[in-house]
Order: structure tokens, then C-alpha cells, then sequence
């Protein structure tokens, strides 16, 4: 695969990998059906963001834009985060192969989830995204709660579906 | 950075003896067209003859049912298409598998536009098809059974050969996918019933680019390429002569050191097996026995497979993955799935195809490559969870 030098930098050594306890926005996107996942956890100060840990399922490009946009959007307002682009995600990255771009608009995309589930928190709307926090459990087998298909008791997400099935 | 092959599946690295024939060959003339009448042509002939025979004698078939094509995918369309189109009056009903290979399934999936039924026939956990499926799926207008040698991504051997007798007391013509495994199995077309093989050279230490389809005498098949009267009116257009001679040679040293390089690659195979069975939450694809002698494919969860073939890349070794983003189709490998690999861990599916040149060394340098590959990514991973 042609990566730039960027890219390669940000893939073997990715910056903000990791969790936040008690995140104020929680913002994830993709399936791992189709090969691609990020989660952006974010604390907000003030208007701004004072930190920002991903972690990604996918491959070296989406990797690389997860580290990237999260370096991006550290320390700026939300206002500013929410003008960060894929294209300027990609252009940072020194360009992506074409096939590739997809994965610049899931980076862009989940930091924006993210802070739009801090203002609906704020607003008191509750988690946007809500997520249902068991599995049905039946006869002592646990099944996906959308879709009814048997899924082995700790699994964050069902494979037939692609629904989430467990509070991360 | 020294480099670790270990992409046979996508192609071999060529045999030293092989590059040494067709530069034979360039340096004596390279370009007669055997269908000139004049002596370079006639030397064209000759050399023509030579490969076609070396070629022949790899399956035990006569050199006649021979035709040089450009690789396993145009034979595939050849074969499929040439029975589909030449047998169209009697039927249009065709029976396969759900793990062919693309130039297998899209070619069917054209057909299925133009009206004829495909049947594909679902194969088991090791990837294994059941002869008796085949037969249950055989009716009075099936004109034709597709079904491959070995896989190309889980290494399975499929029973063929008890799929010959079957096509064979049914009288419908038998074609089979035989890139993977001709060359690094042994093949006798007589004792397993084909009547149409697909053949590629750089599955066995040919050049890329050119390939054969064998043809059993009196197959009714037609041509999908038009023009010319060459390969006895079944494949039109001058041959690609330097390929050719590189297949040739690649053939004889095929049947020769068949023994020999299996005996090698089985080592380094399990050597690589009983080693990943240390990774916890990793899965081997395909059959434990049925199964070509150097491919290795394993699945490991919570992680994606481009991501791990860049790392080892990194270290310098070669390896293939069929994860959707590395495939650029948006979706898991259809064969891994028919295998009942769920979506997710299919995507972290990894394949080691080894050839005669590796050693265990190397075997041991990408495991450890690989294991600090795995721990590294799953630590990102927002589905693994530490123990």
C-alpha cells in the first residue's frame, strides 16, 4: 500500500489512543462489518476541548486519520473542531489513496458525533445515541437485542447486524 | 531491509532456471511467430511444441488438449463461458460453489444477466464442498459443474475426484479452477474426471501473465477470443511466445521437484501453525489435512487486516490479506464468510503462502513481527477488551 511518510508516522505511532473516564461527548461511527470502527471520547472546559483519546478497528489509513484529527482538535473551541474537514484531515496527512478517503470522512465524522452529544448532554437530552445496555438473555443464551440472532454472552456487538449491544 | 515472500497465493518469485530459459530464448531470436512459413517460424513451432508437451505431461494429458492462454482468469471465462455458449440449446443450468474465485463467480454472475441459472452450492466450516450436494444439484438441464481444485484463500482441496465420477455418470462437462493447486499438487486428468482445467504459471514458478486451459478431447466449447487459426482454432492470436517458454520450463521443474518442495513448505506450515496456536483469539482457516501444503490463512480477532499487513511490511515481510478496506470492496471475503467466519473477525484475516525458497528463520522472525503487530493494534482496538 502507498502511504506518505505522514501517514506511516501517525499509524505506527498514533497520538491520543486510549479511554477517558466519565467522557463529556462520545461520539462512534462505522461497523466492523465492513472493516472499518472509531470512537472519539472527549473532555470539554470552557468551549474548549482539553482532551481527546480515540480508539479505531480498521486499517492503516483509518488508524492514521483517528490520530490525526484527534491531534487537530486538542485544545481548540468546538466551534473550531466542528470546522475541521476530511479534506483537511487528508491534506495534513500528506493525501490518502483514493480508496482510502472513506475512512478521512468516519475520522471527521466521529469527532463531530462527539461534540454534538456534549451539547445534547448539556441540554439535558440525555445520550442521542442511546444504546441499549443488555443483551436479552433467554433460556441462558444471549441474543442481539435488534435482530434476535444468538451472540455469545460478552460481545460489544452483534455480527449479524452490526447493532451495538452493550453500554463500552 | 532483507524481504520475507511469503505472497506465493499472489504469485511466485521465479525460478532461477526458468529466467535463465527465456533469456535462452531472447538471446537465440524471442520472436518467431509459429504461424509463419518460413524456418524462423518453423523454430517457433518447435519451441511452441516443447512447452506444450512439458505442460501436458504436468497432468498426465495428451499435449493436443493443451491451449495457451493469458493466465487462470482468461481460462476460467474460456471455460465457462465457452460451455455455457456451446451447450446453450441443450440447457442453461449450472452448478458451483460459494467459494470460487472472482474470475469463477462474476463470469457466472454474467450469465445469470443473460439468463442462464447458477446453482452454488454451500461448502462446510473447513471450506469443503459434498459430492453428494453436487449430485442432488445436477438436473436434466445442468450443461455444466464449475467447481475449484483449491482454494486460493483458505488452501482447501475439494473432492474433485469424486465429483468426476459424479459429472461423469450424468454426462454433464466437469470444469475445474486448478490455478492453485496445478503445479504444487499432483494432477492426473484421467483419474479425476475433468474435462476442462484452468492452469497458471506463476502459481508454480512461472512468469505472470500466461496460463492454459485444458480441453479433454471432444468437449464441445467455444471460443471466446475470435481471429486467427492458432491453438488449433480454440484461442485466436499470436502466442505469447516468452511467457510460454518460461511455463515450459516451470512445468518440468514442477513435476520433478513436486516431492521435494511439498515436504519443505508442510514443514515451515506447521511449524508457523503450532506457533500461532500461542496467540490467544486467533482462528486457522480451511481443512487441517485437506489442504495446500504452504498456504496458511488465520483470523484473529479484534483487529483488521491491512493494518497488520503494513506492520509486517514495515519489517520487510510479504504477506496477503482479504479485509475489506485491502480488497477496496466494502466487504468481508466472500469465501471466509461461506466458512461461517463471522463479519468481523473475517476483516482480521491474514493469509501466509510460503514457497520453496523460505526457511523456518523467517517463519520465526514474522511471528515475532506479528505478535507485537497484534498486541499493538488491539491495544487501539475498541473492541478488545484486556483481560
Amino acid at each position: 500500500m502507498q502511504y506518505s511518510e505522514v501517514v506511516m508516522d501517525h499509524f505506527k505511532n498514533p497520538r491520543n489512543v486510549g479511554r477517558i473516564e466519565n467522557p463529556d461527548g462520545v461520539g462512534e461511527v462505522g461497523n466492523p462489518i465492513c472493516g472499518d470502527m472509531m470512537t472519539i471520547l472527549i473532555r470539554v472546559k470552557g468551549s474548549r476541548i482539553e482532551d481527546i483519546k480515540f480508539s479505531t478497528f480498521g486499517c492503516g489509513a483509518a488508524i492514521a486519520v483517528s490520530s490525526m484529527v484527534t491531534e487537530m482538535a486538542k485544545g481548540k473551541t468546538l466551534k473550531e473542531a466542528m470546522k475541521i474537514t476530511n479534506e483537511s484531515v487528508a491534506k495534513n496527512l500528506g493525501g490518502l489513496p483514493k480508496n482510502e478517503l472513506h475512512c478521512s470522512h468516519l475520522g471527521v465524522d466521529a469527532l463531530h458525533k462527539a461534540i454534538m452529544d456534549y451539547y445534547s448532554r448539556k441540554k439535558g437530552e440525555g445520550i442521542k445515541d442511546k444504546r441499549v445496555e443488555y443483551i436479552g438473555e433467554r433460556k441462558g443464551k444471549c441474543y442481539c437485542p435488534y435482530c434476535d440472532t444468538e451472540v455469545p454472552k460478552a460481545t460489544p456487538y452483534c455480527n449479524k447486524c452490526g447493532k451495538p449491544t452493550l453500554e463500552h | 531491509m532483507n524481504t520475507i515472500y511469503f505472497d506465493n497465493v499472489s504469485a511466485t518469485p521465479i525460478h532461477p532456471l526458468v529466467k535463465e530459459a527465456i533469456i535462452t530464448y531472447l538471446q537465440r531470436d524471442g520472436f518467431g511467430n509459429p504461424l509463419s512459413q518460413h524456418h524462423i517460424g518453423d523454430a517457433a513451432v518447435e519451441i511452441l511444441d516443447e512447452a506444450r508437451s512439458k505442460v501436458a505431461q504436468l497432468i498426465h494429458a495428451g499435449a493436443g488438449e493443451i491451449v495457451f492462454t493469458s493466465g487462470g482468469t482468461e481460462s476460467n471465462n474460456n471455460a465457462i463461458k465457452g460451455v455455457a455458449f456451446a451447450k446453450a440449446k441443450k440447457g442453461k443450468h449450472i452448478v458451483t460453489t460459494s467459494i470460487e474465485h472472482q474470475s469463477v463467480a462474476r463470469t457466472l454472475r454474467v450469465l445469470m444477466r443473460m439468463g442462464y441459472q447458477v446453482t452454488a452450492i454451500p461448502v462446510d466450516k473447513y471450506g469443503l464442498v459434498d459430492p453428494k450436494d453436487v449430485e442432488k444439484a445436477i438436473r436434466n438441464d445442468t450443461i455444466l459443474v464449475t467447481i475449484m481444485h483449491a482454494n486460493n484463500e483458505i488452501g482447501t482441496i475439494e473432492p474433485i475426484a469424486e465429483i468426476g465420477k459424479i459429472t461423469r455418470a450424468r454426462n454433464v462437462v466437469f470444469h475445474s479452477d486448478a490455478v492453485m493447486s496445478c503445479g504444487n499438487i499432483p494432477i492426473d486428468v484421467d483419474n479425476i474426471g475433468v474435462d476442462l482445467l484452468s492452469i497458471a504459471a506463476n502459481q508454480f514458478y512461472g512468469p505472470s501473465g500466461v496460463g492454459a486451459l485444458y480441453v479433454r478431447r471432444d468437449t464441445e466449447i467455444v471460443p471466446i477470443i475470435d481471429g486467427g487459426t492458432q491453438e488449433d482454432g480454440r484461442r485466436a492470436g499470436t502466442q505469447n511466445m516468452l511467457g510460454i517458454v518460461g511455463m515450459g520450463k516451470a512445468a518440468e521443474l514442477a513435476a520433478i521437484e513436486m516431492e521435494e518442495r511439498n515436504s519443505h513448505l508442510l514443514t515451515l506450515k506447521k511449524f508457523l501453525i503450532e506457533h500461532l496456536k500461542t496467540i490467544d483469539e486467533i482462528y486457522i482457516n480451511g481443512h487441517p489435512d485437506l489442504s495446500l501444503p504452504g498456504l496458511v490463512s488465520f483470523s484473529v480477532d479484534y483487529v483488521e487486516g491491512e493494518s497488520m499487513t503494513i506492520m509486517l511490511d514495515e519489517e520487510g515481510i510479504c504477506v496477503s490479506t482479504r479485509s475489506a478496506c485491502a480488497s477496496g470492496s466494502l466487504r468481508a471475503s466472500h469465501v471466509l464468510i461461506a466458512t461461517g467466519r463471522d463479519y468481523t473477525t473475517a476483516q482480521g484475516t491474514l493469509c501466509f503462502s510460503f514457497g520453496m525458497d523460505n526457511t523456518l528463520e523467517q517463519v520465526s522472525k514474522a511471528l515475532e513481527v506479528l505478535k507485537k503487530s497484534i498486541a499493538f493494534l488491539r491495544s487501539m482496538s475498541p473492541l478488545y477488551k484486556k483481560k
